[in-house]
């Protein structure tokens, strides 16, 4: 029998209190006691607390392994903005950067910026994938060594290695280069919700680590075999995709039905390690992302329970063989798509 | 100079710039270290903060610059987004401010309150704003509406921004979170302000020198970024600035003025005075002199030595040659005034640009910098500094540890944080802390 294919977990530590970033540091350090492969910190446009990029670079210098994936948004941004916050947070965690691509389709939001017609969840979607795109390029717009320091010519960069992107989408254009040169991942890692159908065909195109919500395992399996025949029609190597279920958790003490319900699941820490386990067996997906009702109680409870039983079968890694985020989901660390094509033309 | 018992001594500000991307770094001294690890602004910020400064500086550009159809490649370029950087900072300093340069042309401003409001919420009260307005065609290709605000229009736009985002920070707190704002640029409305700021909003600084930026600051600034270094020039743009304030029913204290300067020490002035020089040919490479020149010119000038006399041509005034900088408004200006220096103290290239590129300077040993420094700031040529290193992340190591102290034992710089905000560091009104640190 082939070994098993490693498990990967996230957890969510968002909800309110927004305002204490104490309360952050905590929760974050609690999920990298656990091993796990990432923390989400999900956020809107509109939202009440502090934006969930600011946050994260706020404790990346607070942790030292864990993954940190904000929720960012997309519809209302300036991809080239969203581009460089993201490379940064991964230069501030050296390697530990991801984002999670959301769209902003409410009336609401739109109030906010006032100069848009309110884009529907499909437009919303497709244009999520084009700076899910115009980052890539940006982010590999820098070659890896394109700073060189040569005294004898006087110069800092080579700028041959330096690459316009001249992106031309729908709704935005993007000459290039990035100002952030090459992030430490290359590419940080793009977490998409595939959950609803509107959104599948942008994370099978773009993301690293797509999550989705199911009831069972057959049902989490066929989304994902779905997920990943888009992915190779989009060209790309679906063994390249990471498929996680997202499951709300209520690890209360209270009796609870221990079958997942809508992608809510309720019950003891050790009957969720042994669902965890049987549906990662099966193949049904590469891992969970948990999103703990109460995180103050409930992460710890989710680490010291779920996960160290998880570990005491084996079926999870008992210390970090990595420094980056890519390195925990073990994705390749892509190369610049231009670094054999030449200089900037 | 001794102050009178009756009039405490006017306290000096200090601020650390990170070394951006232009000459001034000096990134071929074997000391120069990264411009992007995070690693070297730790360490610059935590040297800012060991000495007391009210706050730390980012510049930002948002495209790189370009020079004869080419990015230039003979400075430092590449570096963080700043409020990601500085949210970072905020987790290994503790009373440190620490200031974001963000262009109001190419960003909202729902969104950009949003997060100078939690970098000031995540950091305890320590954001500020650097307001800059730049809106050429060439950076706007970077971003959705392109190059869309005429140079006429981006103080207009600055100031409604910057009150747009005064509204969304002031909506923040007790009662009812619902805003709105309408006005020539900007029509938003929302039921969530931003998070609340621990110092009432963040710090606004101004960088920009035009008649238009200095009323725009004196209405709307908090500290002034500028250029004018000399005790002349510094005393006259200080009169003109500070009189503009009671138009807007501000006080002269409201307002502080923070030159960027640069700092060279040495054992003796002499000693100094030789490294600065030393400084000054390691900025102004011999490619350094052709480029500069070529900005002033507009004319490919490869083929000449940097060694030998300037161009007999005459600059080239409609010249696309360079982009992403600020080019002389006369050219024709500069460059006859370079000619006449260049014939009267027989300068080749290089050395004419290493005179007339220069920016003011403290140079010679901890005591003559102090004392320099304390002059400036009593005689109202400035508020304090802005400290501008040429290395990049320990440029201001020696600063720290021998100039701080005497400016301490002088008593015109704290010997200690009094307050946990910048608004505090600062004196500024509506901390309720006013007059703590005259
Ligand atoms: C000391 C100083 C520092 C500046 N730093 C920046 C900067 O980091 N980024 C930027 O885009 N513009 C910067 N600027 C440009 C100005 O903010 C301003 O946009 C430009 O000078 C045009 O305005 P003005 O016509 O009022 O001078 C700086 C200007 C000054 C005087």
């Amino acid at each position: 029998m082939p070994a098993p294919a490693p498990l990967h977990l996230a957890a969510e530590i968002g909800g309110p209190p927004h305002d204490d970033t104490g309360r952050l540091v905590r929760l974050a350090r609690t999920a990298e006691e656990g091993l796990l492969d990432f923390v989400t910190l999900a956020d809107s446009f509109g939202g009440p607390g502090p934006d969930a990029l600011g946050a994260l670079a706020r404790i990346a210098p607070e942790t030292g392994r864990i993954g940190l994936v904000p929720t960012v948004t997309t519809t209302h941004t300036e991809p080239f903005h969203v581009q460089a916050g993201v490379a940064t947070l991964d230069w501030v965690s050296r390697g530990r950067a991801g984002w999670r691509v959301d769209v902003s389709t409410s009336a609401a939001e739109n109030r906010l910026v006032g100069r848009r017609e309110t884009l529907g969840p499909a437009a919303a979607w497709a244009e999520a994938g084009e700076v899910a795109e115009v980052s890539r390029l940006l982010w590999d717009s820098w070659e890896d060594d394109a700073e060189i320091r040569d005294t004898s010519t006087g110069r800092f960069v080579d700028r041959d290695k330096l690459h316009y992107v001249d992106y031309r989408g729908t709704a935005f254009g993007i000459r290039g280069p990035s100002i952030v040169p090459r992030p430490p991942q290359g590419h940080p890692v793009t977490v998409v919700d595939a959950s609803a159908a509107v959104s599948r065909d942008t994370a099978a195109r773009h993301a690293d680590v797509a999550l989705l919500r199911a009831r069972t395992a057959e049902e989490a399996a066929a989304l994902g075999a779905d997920l990943r025949a888009r992915a190779a029609a989009h060209g790309r190597d679906p063994g390249a995709l990471r498929i996680l279920a997202t499951l709300v958790v209520d690890l209360g003490d209270g009796p609870a039905a221990s079958a997942p319900d809508g992608g809510h699941f309720g019950g003891s820490p050790a009957e969720l390690a042994d669902l965890i386990a049987r549906w990662h067996a099966g193949g049904a997906v590469d891992g969970f992302h948990l999103v703990p009702l109460a995180p103050d109680t409930g992460l710890a409870r989710f680490t010291r329970g779920t996960v160290a039983a998880l570990r005491e079968r084996g079926l999870f890694r008992d210390r970090y063989e990595d420094t980056t985020l890519r390195g925990h989901l073990r994705l390749a660390r892509p190369a610049s798509q231009y670094a054999t094509t030449g200089g900037v033309s | 100079m001794t102050a009178g018992p009756t009039r405490p001594r006017k306290q000096i500000h200090l601020a650390a710039h990170f070394p951006g991307v232009n000459n001034t770094t000096v990134w071929a001294d074997p000391r120069s270290g990264s411009q992007i690890d995070f690693a070297s602004f730790v360490h610059l910020a935590r040297t800012a903060e060991r000495g007391l400064f009210d706050f730390f500086f980012l510049a930002e550009g948002l495209r790189l610059r370009e020079h004869k159809g080419r990015v230039h490649d003979l400075d430092v370029v590449g570096r963080p987004e700043s409020i990601t950087v500085l949210n970072a900072l905020a987790a290994v300093t503790d009373r440190l401010g620490l200031a974001a340069t963000v262009n109001a042309t190419f960003n909202e401003p729902w969104e950009l309150a949003r997060r100078l409001a939690s970098l000031d919420l995540l950091s305890g009260g320590r954001a500020a704003w650097n307001v800059v307005t730049s809106s050429d065609a060439f950076t706007g290709e970077n971003f959705r509406r392109g190059g869309f605000l005429d140079r006429a229009d981006r103080y207009t736009r600055a100031a409604e921004f910057v009150a747009a985002a005064r509204a969304l920070w002031d909506a923040a707190g007790e009662g009812p979170r619902s805003f709105a704002w309408s006005g020539d640029h900007f029509a938003i409305a929302g039921e969530s302000a931003p998070p609340r700021s621990p110092q009432g909003r963040p710090v606004v600084i101004q960088a920009g020198d035009s008649d238009e930026g200095r009323e725009f600051a004196a209405s709307a600034a908090d500290i002034i970024f500028t250029r004018h270094g000399t005790l002349e020039a510094g005393r006259a743009f200080y009169r003109d600035v500070k009189r503009r304030l009671p138009g807007y029913g501000r006080r002269e204290e409201d307002l502080k003025l923070m030159p960027g300067v640069t700092v060279v020490l040495g054992d003796t002035d002499a000693d100094a005075q030789e490294r600065a020089a030393e400084i000054r040919r390691q900025q102004i490479s011999p490619q350094n002199a052709i480029h500069a020149l070529e900005l002033v010119w507009g004319r490919d000038l490869s083929a000449y030595d940097p060694d030998g006399p300037l161009p007999a041509v005459d600059p080239d005034p409609e010249s696309a040659l360079v982009q992403g900088r600020v080019r002389h408004a006369d050219p024709f200006e500069a460059a006859a005034r370079w000619r006449a220096l260049s014939e009267e103290k027989g300068l080749s290239i290089r050395q004419t640009v290493i005179e007339t590129t220069s920016r003011q300077s403290f140079i010679g040993t901890p005591s003559t910098v102090a004392a320099a420094m304390t002059e400036f700031v009593e005689r109202d040529a400035a508020d304090g500094f802005i400290l501008v290193p040429h290395l990049t992340p320990g440029g201001l190591d020696d600063f720290v540890d021998t100039v701080v102290p005497l400016l301490q034992e002088r008593g015109v710089f704290r010997t200690r944080y009094t307050g946990t905000t910048l608004r505090e560091h600062l004196g500024l009104a509506g901390t309720g802390v006013e007059g703590l640190t005259a």
